[in-house]
Formats: C-alpha cells, sequence, structure tokens
C-alpha cells in the first residue's frame, strides 16, 4: 500500500465517494481530497430541480456534515487549484506553491460548461447551471426574469424550462436539433417530452441557430437566430453540454480524448494515476468495450467505489450499469443502459397515459430501456440489463409479458450454470 | 425530535435525533451512517437507501407511495415485508423510538 497516501483531485459526486469509499473499505493511510468550489462538497442533481425551486435549503445539498471529514480523516480542501502533476516525483503542485505527495492520484476533475462561440456570451443575464454558485446567481435573476430563452434542449435545459414555467415565466427554448435530449433519449421520448413541455406553455424552435446574444448596454436584450428572427429576453441560460476537465492531465502528458483515457480498471497508462466520473472516457462494458464518457451521479458514484477497491487489495474490472434519471416537472425519465446506436424501438405502455417504457434496441440486442413514469419498469430493467438478460421485442411489446421474472430469472451470462 | 436508531449488518447502532420533516435517509447520510447510499439524492430514483424497519414498528412509518414500492423492485438485498426506503420515511413525531436495520448492500 503507497506510504505518501492518496490524493484526490477534484470533490464532486466522484471526488467524494473515492474518499469516503476507500475509508469504508478499510484503507487507512492519508486522504486528501482537493475541491477548488468554496464549501463542503454537495449534490448536484437537486440543483436544477429542488434547490433551483427553493424546495430544499443548502443543508440537504451536502454530501456530508464537516464532522464526516474530520471523523474519517479525510483532508478536504475546498477553494483549491491544482496547477499541475509531476509525475516523476509524484506530486501534484497547487496553485499556492505547496505540494502534496502521492502514493496514488485519483483525477476527479469532473466536466465545466461549455460556452458557446457567440457574440454576447458575456453579457449580464446570460447564465449557466451546473455548480452552486451557478444556481444561486440563477436563482436570483429567476424571480426578477420574465423573458427566459434556453439555449440547448438537454436535461439541464429541460429540468430549467419546467422551474421557470412553474413560476409563470416566459419560456422558448432554442435547439439546434429536431428534438429534444435527442444525444440520450429515443425519438419517442424525446416527442413525448417536448409534447409535455408545450403544454405547459414552453415553447420551442428547433433546428435554429443561434448566432448572437445582443444585449441593451451591458444587460442582455435578446437572442438572434441564423433567420434573422428575434427572440427577446432579460435571461437566457445556456445548456449545450460540457467540456470535460482533461488539462491537467494532458499537460502531464496522459492521453485525453473526449475525457482522460483509462483502461477497464480506470487507470491511466500511468500505473499511479486513475481517472474517475465525468472527465474519464473509459472502455465501456455496456457499449462493447468502446471509450465512453458519461456525466451521470451512478457513473460518478459507481468508478469511484471501483478505484477504492482497487487502492484497498481488491481489483475488479469496471463493469457497472449505466442509469441516468431526469425530473421535469412532473415527469420522470429514467434511462438503464446506453441506448446509443439503438435502431428501433418498442413501447411498452402508452404515451398517451403518462406512463411508458422504451425498449431501445441494435438488431436484435435490447441496449437500454427507458422509462416515463414508470419506476417499476426501470427498477425491473436496471436488474435485467445488468444480469445480461435479454427480452424480445414481441415480449416487451407484450402487457401481459412478466418483466418482473424476466429480471429476476437466474442470470444469463456466460459460463453461468 | 424523534430518535430512529440503525442497525448495521455488523450489529453497531447508531442513535440519532431527527428534525421533524427530515427524512430517515437525510439524517442517516448528513451523520455518516455507513450503509446508506442514497445516490440520487432522495428522488426515489435509485433504491439505495433501502432499510428494514423493525417488524412490530411498521404502523409507525408513513404509507408506501406507488413509486416507492416499484423502486423497492429494484433493490440490490432482497426486499422484505418490511422493506423501506430511507428517503420516504420523513420524520414525524410519531415516529420517535423507530429502529431500521441496514441491508448487507445498498449497490
Amino acid at each position: 500500500m503507497p506510504d505518501a497516501g492518496i490524493v484526490i483531485v477534484g470533490a464532486g459526486h466522484a471526488g467524494f465517494q473515492a474518499a469516503a469509499s476507500l475509508r469504508q473499505h478499510g484503507y487507512d493511510g492519508h486522504i486528501t481530497l482537493v475541491g477548488d468550489e468554496p464549501g463542503l462538497p454537495y449534490q448536484r442533481p437537486p440543483l436544477s430541480k429542488d434547490y433551483l425551486d427553493g424546495k430544499i435549503g443548502l443543508d440537504l445539498l451536502l454530501m456530508r456534515s464537516e464532522a464526516f471529514y474530520r471523523d474519517h480523516r479525510i483532508d478536504y480542501l475546498p477553494g483549491t487549484t491544482v496547477a499541475d502533476i509531476d509525475r516523476a516525483g509524484r506530486s501534484v503542485r497547487l496553485a499556492s506553491g505547496e505540494r502534496l505527495p502521492y502514493g496514488h492520484l485519483v483525477l476527479a476533475t469532473g466536466a465545466r460548461n461549455r460556452v458557446p462561440p457567440l457574440p454576447g456570451v458575456e453579457l449580464d443575464g446570460v447564465c449557466y447551471l451546473r455548480t452552486l454558485a451557478d444556481t444561486d446567481a440563477l436563482r436570483d435573476r429567476l424571480a426578477a426574469a420574465e423573458r427566459i430563452v434556453v439555449i440547448g434542449a438537454g436535461f439541464i435545459g429541460l429540468e430549467f424550462a419546467a422551474v421557470a414555467r412553474a413560476h409563470g415565466k416566459h419560456v422558448f427554448i432554442v435547439e439546434l436539433t429536431d428534438r429534444v435530449m435527442g444525444r440520450v433519449a429515443s425519438v419517442p421520448t424525446s416527442h413525448f417530452f417536448a409534447d409535455a413541455h408545450r403544454r405547459t406553455g414552453v415553447e420551442f424552435g428547433f433546428g435554429a441557430q443561434v448566432v448572437r446574444i445582443a444585449g441593451h448596454g451591458d444587460k442582455v436584450d435578446h437572442v438572434e437566430l441564423a433567420g434573422g428572427e428575434r427572440l427577446a429576453a432579460d435571461l437566457v441560460l445556456i445548456s449545450v453540454g460540457v467540456v470535460p476537465n482533461g488539462e491537467l492531465a494532458s499537460a502531464a502528458g496522459l492521453a485525453v480524448a473526449n475525457g482522460i483515457v483509462v483502461d477497464r480498471e480506470l487507470l491511466t497508462a500511468d500505473p499511479n494515476i486513475s481517472a474517475i466520473g465525468d472527465c474519464a472516457a473509459f472502455p465501456c462494458a455496456h457499449a462493447d468495450g468502446q471509450p465512453t464518457r458519461l456525466e451521470a451521479v451512478q457513473n460518478a458514484a459507481d468508478h469511484a467505489r471501483c478505484v477504492a477497491d482497487r487502492i484497498a487489495g481488491k481489483p475488479h474490472p469496471y463493469a457497472a450499469l449505466p442509469w441516468f434519471w431526469s425530473e421535469q416537472g412532473p415527469l420522470r425519465l429514467q434511462i438503464a443502459g446506453l441506448t446509443t446506436g439503438h435502431n428501433h424501438t418498442v413501447l411498452r405502455g402508452d404515451p398517451e397515459s403518462g406512463e411508458f417504457s422504451v425498449f431501445c434496441y441494435k438488431g436484435d440486442a435490447l441496449l437500454g430501456i427507458e422509462s416515463v413514469n414508470r419506476p417499476a419498469d426501470h427498477a425491473h430493467a436496471r436488474r435485467l440489463l445488468a444480469g445480461g438478460r435479454q427480452v424480445t421485442p414481441d415480449q416487451a411489446a407484450d402487457a401481459d409479458f412478466d418483466l418482473r421474472a424476466a429480471a429476476t430469472a437466474r442470470p444469463a451470462l456466460p459460463g453461468a450454470s | 425530535m424523534p430518535r430512529v436508531t440503525y442497525i448495521a449488518q455488523d450489529g453497531k447502532e447508531t442513535a440519532l435525533d431527527i428534525d421533524v420533516g427530515t427524512s430517515v435517509m437525510q439524517a442517516a447520510v448528513f451523520n455518516g451512517v455507513d450503509g446508506i447510499v442514497a445516490e440520487c439524492g432522495g428522488s426515489c430514483m435509485c433504491a439505495t437507501c433501502h432499510v428494514y424497519v423493525r417488524e412490530d414498528q411498521l404502523a409507525m412509518t408513513p404509507p408506501m407511495n406507488p413509486d416507492e414500492d416499484a423502486m423497492l423492485e429494484g433493490t440490490a438485498s432482497p426486499r422484505r415485508p418490511n422493506s423501506r426506503l430511507g428517503c420516504q420515511l420523513v420524520a414525524s413525531p410519531e415516529m420517535d423510538g423507530l429502529v431500521v436495520y441496514l441491508p448487507e448492500t445498498q449497490t
């Protein structure tokens, strides 16, 4: 076991969980958790939902109380930036000049908001939603706003739109592609969600390219589209995805290709450095081993546990099933598996009823299942897919087919008897 | 404040005085009770705050909604008649003295 202890760079879901799991697995060495944000580590998912809406306060957002870090001997350094990694000397240098030696380094640097190359992004009233600070600023502005333009119809944009509409704000969502959540959801699910948002009064512009954000003085005034259309706005949310924070790794000579490249045990080419969570590109067992980078709490936490297992002496390849969720007003979307590359879908349940699942297939292979207000389907889907089990398209469409029984049947994994 | 006692697999007991309105999950996580993961932060999305309520105390707990019932289908440790999700057990004065047992695994 390394004497110099573990340094974890990044105190989001992945970094925090790595520290907590190391202690849980009995690791007794020194643990330093370095975060660049002020305050204690917190949970991000509620930011765009209950926290933005004012339903919960900061106390319920925190991962743990301050005492937890003391009791578990986790040296937490908030508001601290790492300048570079000295791989030969096995240390990281902080922006302050201080050096932290490591036996093993865990990069959990996360991702940052993508800032589109548009004139006007610097205007007052142009907001983002990723960090607590982003959300606090946005929440204050939301209260005063009347006309909101959201750029990008992904999870964040839609979750924000649902909250803003519930507050009676006028919301227009501009999306470059032809549907919502196009990167993660199937066509039937996209259409259902777009219709549901429209019914609450949200307006959409699809296939719409923003050419600039224009101001009146230094304040945002409108968003201009390629066709010349102007959308009045006193608040603009930019939610066009994220960029993985790979610069530290890259500067240290580690491979970065849409994320820090790691092997199936989440190790970089340097045996003393792992990368986990949003910043890591890993060969995903649920995507034919293809390099995969996911932005998800499940991914962050399961990566962290995998690395903690290895450091505590129980290495194993990372194989957890990816799953995701989004809450948009009364709609709960839960996705199990990676549906990228699916070429046909089967509906289970009726979208008209507001409760249905979409089974996504590539040929005969079931890649993943999206469930809308059907949490039981999701629970079964996770078990089904994690166990490598399949259901045929006919079974999926058959309301009498027992999904629960299929999910809990004996494992169909290769080699299982 | 209602007092809730968590009993881990190894028998370790942790008693917490919980503010009314705070969930059994939130109190456990915030105070670092091992054995409650709560990946989704309390949205009833993940089923990793599974607890077994002491069988003679089920009547002290709030009724189960359909979402919780559904997500309990996906717990990592076996579901039993006294299984609940800690995020849905919001503390009330009636819950004073509640004992919950933590399952073998949450993930």
